[in-house]
Order: C-alpha cells, then structure tokens, then sequence
C-alpha cells in the first residue's frame, strides 16, 4: 500500500481551475519532486493535500485514510510534515519553543498539567526538549537553541524550519522550494541536510523545486 | 566590559553614576531581605506611625505615602517627605542592607530545602506586609483590594491580548457576568435581602461556600465567552474586536433589562467576604496558574497561533482548541475578579461594566506589557496606584494619566515590561550564587 496516494485531484479558484486531474503516489521513504514554472499550482497542490485547502474533486489517502477534510492539524498529526516556501516561523519565540511547539499532539499532560505544573507535565516537557535537541543538532543548528528567530540568518532559519517539520515525527515531509533565496553554499548544505533526513529517518519526501540541479541532486 | 559600561554612563549623565553607587550597597540583598525591611517599615508605621505623623505637623498616616497630602496642602511638602523617609526609606534600606548575608543564607536553604517552600514564605512574608500595611485605614485596605482584582482582570485579558494577540474587548462583559452570577449566588443562599428573600442556607456556611460562588461567577463568564471564541474560529483582528465589543454592550443592556437583578438599579448588600486574604489567595492562585499555563508548550500555543496561524495549523496545533481554551480561561478569571469586586464594593450595577471599565483594563494592559505576567501585575500596580495617588487634583488627573501613557507608548512601544518571562525562583533566589 502506498504510503500517500492522491487520485484525480481537481481544485477550482472560484472560476479558475488551479489544479487539474492531478495524481501521485508516494511509497515510504521514497522521494518525488514536483517541478513547474511559478503559477503552475505547485503549492495549491501541497495546501490541498495539507488540508489547507478542500480539494473540489478526488481522493486523497494517507496510509489508506481518507483526509479530505480533515483539519491541518489533524492531517499533520497522522504523519505529514510540512515546510513554508517564504519561512513561517513565529517570531516572538525562540528556536527550541519551535521546535518543541511542534510535539503538540504528543503531549498528554492537558490542561490539567498546563495549569498547575503536575510531574508528568515536568516529565514530558523534559523529554520534548531533549527531542528538540537532538532534533537541532541534526540539522546542525542545535547551538542556536536560546535564540529568537528574528536574529537569525536565513539559511538557518530554514533548518529551523526543518527541524520543526521534523518534531512532528512525520512519515513524509513536503518540502516547499527548501533552497529558494539560498546562495550556492547554503543550498549544498540544504541538499545535503535532505539527504540525511532521508536516510537517517527513512522519511518519504515530496519537493517542490524550479532549479533543476537541486531535483536532480535530491532525487 | 564593566569599564565600558560606566563610561558610557558617565559619558550619558552623572545621575546614572549616583544611582549606581547609591545602589552598591544593595545589590547583593535578595527579595527575602526587602521583604523583611519591608516588614519593619510597615510595622514601624503600625506602632509608632501616628506619632511620627503628629512630631511632623501632620494631621494623620499620610495614606498613600504622603503623595495625597503633598497634592493637597502642598505646604507640609517637606513633613511628607521626612515622614516617608523615616517610616519607609530608611528602615527598608537599613534591614535590606543590615540582613544580607543572612537573608542569602537563609534564600539559600528554603530555597534547597523545597522551592515551593520558598515561594510560599516570601508569599506569606509578602501578605503579612499588605495586611499591616491595609490595616491602618479602610481606605487601604479598598485600593489594596481593588488592585488585586485589577492584576487578575489585566493578566486573563493579557492572555487574550497579549498571548493569543486577538484584540478582545468584551473583558467588562465576562466581568460583569461574574459579579452578577457570584452576586445571585451568595444573596440568594446565604442573605435575607428585598430581592431574593430569605436565606436558603444557615448564613454562617457562607465564608466557607464563598469560594463556590466565585468558581460558578467564572464558569458563567466562560459560557459567555463561548459566544466570542466560535466567532474567533473564522475572523481575526478588527472584526473580531467589533464581536467583542458588542458582546460587552449585550451583556449591559441584559443584564439593564433583568428585573430581577435589579435592572439600572444595581443589586446590593452583598456579604462583606472578599477580605483582604481572600483576594489576595484568588489574585495569588491566578497568577500562578496563569504563569504556569503561559509557560507550557500547550500554553505556548497561543503564541504559535498568534505569529503564524497556518504555520501552526501545519504543526499538529490544534488551533481552533488553543483559541477556545485561551477565550475560555480568560473569561473564567474575569468572572471570578467580577464576583471579588461586587463583595469588595457590595454594589454592582450595569454601568460600571461598560467601556470606562474597559479603557481602564485596556490601559493597564498596555502600560504593563503585552505577554508577560510581570508586566500585567506592574501596569495594574501602578495605573491603580497613580490614579489613586493623582485624585487630589481632580479634572487635571485625566489630563496627567494619558499624557503619561502617551509618553510610555512613545519610548517604550509595547509597555513597560513586555514579552518577558515570570520566573519567580529567579525573583527569590539568594544573590550570593552565580546563576547558570
């Protein structure tokens, strides 16, 4: 069974059809990458499967579920990470809240612990944060932990970024333009950061890319 | 780097070097030491507070530190400011300065020992200081009361506000429903009153169910902040502003229209149970929670939802939840300072929950700091204490207190101290340790 299927997605913008007929399959721990010139619907594509957006017609299955309709939340919560083309990071917090925000549907302590500060909620704040740790140190920005993200340089916001996608223990990860506005050197290193990801984690990845070199490079 | 720091600071003003040098000595007292200067001051004052006042020409206790007295018969100047000086300044400075080592040692050991031990000494410390303080006069002892209920309207509103960053004006309306819902509760059961009748319950069980009365003021106000947070699912910012606003002339004109609250009239001869430890417990559990809650990553969630909603969507936040909760809790604690501030007055009536009461929370707020627990309890403190203190002058207060906001919000945008966080083992730690 495919990991992620999507079956005759069609999306209308009121009269304008974005998307037509559209169909993927993604195995586990395979990478596909999506190419086309801006405007082509590329990230309408990724927001319909996210939930962002109710597709108008066609299936889409994540591991044999069906999740049109269902909440973002709900549908990042069964195994499906995301990052942002332009960087959508919260800035008044700093990197680790990020990264430990993004273990939300894995917290059990509830309101109950949030508000009174039982043992179990000190326990699994503990066990987030040394998640969103080695989560950091993966993508080689674990020495910025304390830092707010409004005083970081732009490649490292975008391994923020992945580190947060990551923290939602996704079993596929959308990557939406991961290299855009990167120079030569970040893009390397952004590329090689994939990679690992790929092979350390077995994650399945769908990419969105217009540079060639960096679809080549990935897949 | 501490020679580049007092150069620039001689190099800025001189005054910046007297602070300093007059501060030396103090640096090393931690918030134990002041408490017990405090402590002595206030019983100072309790003892031999009334002479102190004659010896200096003046006619009784300056109550708000002689600011009133100096306002009002500006010849005693100088006796108010010798009387503040000898009762406050000096013995706070000398206790501070005198106990430090001790005060470090002892911090040290509570704070070892078991922290919430520690917190709970300097917060009993903290409490005898206000009840000595408020005792004096029954003047005090209203302002002291109705600044605790300010800091918890102005924190719950800075969870809404500030946290979530929604701008909700409906703060008086959930207040109201409070005051009104804790009001019923306790005339109805507990007095034998022209509108309700005679009492259901033997009185004296009162003081003990008060607590009840309170928890149901804040569970109404939660229900009616479901009527906001279903609304905050969809729209955001002005137009949710609008919802709320609207919301809080609803719930005046209702509750205008009940007769049997008492309409315009207001309803009356609420039991006199919001002592001073009784506000002071309920503002102290507040601030707790509330800090508690902020600094959790659940409580994070309403940051998240506030500086990126998709991005938070996208990371398994259940947004829709977060605002629900935030709305709910919010109101919840509205509503019990709502039933705090009918005891405490023993009258409420519609008006005094419209938009008044709302500039008033809004201007705490934002003086204080948006996201921040501190920065709430300093902007309730000192809007409350400084409207207080300005009353002498009359018409020219309401010239002096925008002009001072206009001021803060120039040099200080998001208040005084805002997106900070209260670590109150921080606070209360000896000074003699380096931190790590």
């Amino acid at each position: 069974m495919s990991l992620l299927r999507v079956e005759h997605m069609t999306h209308y913008f009121g009269g304008l059809r974005a998307v037509n007929d559209f169909n993927l399959t993604v195995e586990p721990g395979q990478i596909r990458g999506l190419i086309g010139p801006n405007g082509a619907g590329k990230s309408t594509v990724f927001n319909l499967i996210t939930g962002l957006y109710k597709p108008t017609e066609g299936r889409i299955l994540l591991d044999g579920e069906d999740i049109v309709g269902r909440q973002p939340y709900q549908i990042a919560a069964m195994g499906l990470g995301r990052t942002f083309q332009n960087l959508q990071l919260w800035r008044h917090m700093t990197v680790l809240e990020h990264v430990k925000m993004a273990r939300y549907s894995k917290i059990t302590y509830g309101l109950i612990g949030a508000f009174f500060g039982t043992a179990q909620r000190q326990r699994e704040e503990a066990a987030i944060e040394a998640k969103a740790y080695s989560l950091l140190d993966l993508v080689g920005v674990g020495h910025l932990a304390e830092q707010n993200v409004t005083n970081l340089p732009y490649g490292a916001l975008r391994r923020v970024e992945m580190a947060r996608a990551l923290a939602t223990d996704p079993k596929i990860l959308f990557l939406d333009e991961p290299t855009a506005g990167m120079n030569p050197e970040e893009l390397g290193q952004m590329m090689q950061i994939i990679r690992k990801v790929h092979r350390e984690l077995n994650l399945a990845i769908f990419l969105i890319e217009h540079r060639m070199k960096v679809c080549h490079g990935v897949v | 780097m501490t020679a580049i720091t007092s150069k620039l600071s001689t190099g800025k003003n001189d005054l910046g070097l007297l602070f300093k040098k007059l501060w030396a000595p103090f640096s090393m007292a931690p918030m134990l030491g002041w408490l017990v200067g405090a402590l002595v001051a206030v019983l100072l004052e309790y003892t031999i507070g009334p002479y102190v006042a004659w010896t200096l020409g003046l006619a009784k206790i300056p109550v708000l530190f002689g600011v009133l007295i100096m306002l009002e018969t500006p010849i005693l100047f100088p006796s108010a400011v010798l009387y503040v000086l000898i009762i406050y300044i000096v013995p706070i400075a000398f206790v501070a300065w005198i106990t430090t080592p001790l005060a470090n040692n002892l911090a040290g050991r509570l704070l070892d020992l078991r922290p919430w031990l520690a917190v709970l000494v300097h917060l009993g410390l903290f409490y005898a200081i206000l009840q000595l303080w408020a005792e004096i006069n029954d003047y005090r002892l209203l302002i002291v009361r109705l600044t605790l209920i300010s800091i918890m309207l102005t924190l719950s509103l800075n969870v809404v506000n500030g946290y979530m960053g929604e701008f909700s004006c409906s703060h008086p309306g959930f207040m109201a429903l409070g005051a009104y819902a804790a009001s019923v509760f306790t005339l109805t059961l507990f007095v034998d009153d022209r509108t309700f009748g005679p009492p259901l319950l033997p009185p004296q069980l009162g003081p003990l169910l008060f607590p009840l009365g309170l928890i149901l003021g804040g569970g109404v106000a939660a229900l009616g902040a479901v009527i906001i947070a279903v609304p905050s699912f969809r729209t955001r910012g002005d137009y949710l502003a609008i919802i709320s606003l609207a919301f809080m002339f609803i719930v005046k004109s209702l509750i205008e229209n009940l007769e049997f609250v008492g309409g315009p009239r207001g309803l009356g001869s609420q039991p006199d149970w919001a002592n001073l430890p009784t506000v002071f417990a309920w503002t102290a559990i507040c601030i707790w929670i509330t800090n508690n809650f902020v600094r959790s990553t659940l409580g994070k969630a309403l940051n998240a939802v506030r500086d990126d909603e998709i991005a938070a969507d996208a990371m398994t936040v259940n947004t829709r939840q977060t605002k629900m909760v935030a709305f709910l809790f919010a109101a919840f604690w509205a509503g019990v300072a709502g039933g705090l501030f009918a005891h405490v007055l023993r009258y409420v009536n519609p008006g005094s929950f419209g938009l008044q009461k709302l500039a008033e929370i809004l201007a705490m707020l934002y003086f204080g700091g948006l996201n921040s627990v501190v920065g709430s309890i300093v902007g309730a403190v000192s809007f409350n204490l400084v409207s207080e203190a300005l009353r002498p002058l009359e018409i020219m207060k309401w010239i002096i207190i925008p002009v001072i906001f206009i001021l803060v919000m120039i040099f200080r945008p998001s208040g005084l101290i805002a997106f900070t966080e209260f670590k109150v083992l921080d606070w209360i730690r000896p000074k003699n340790r380096i931190t790590e």
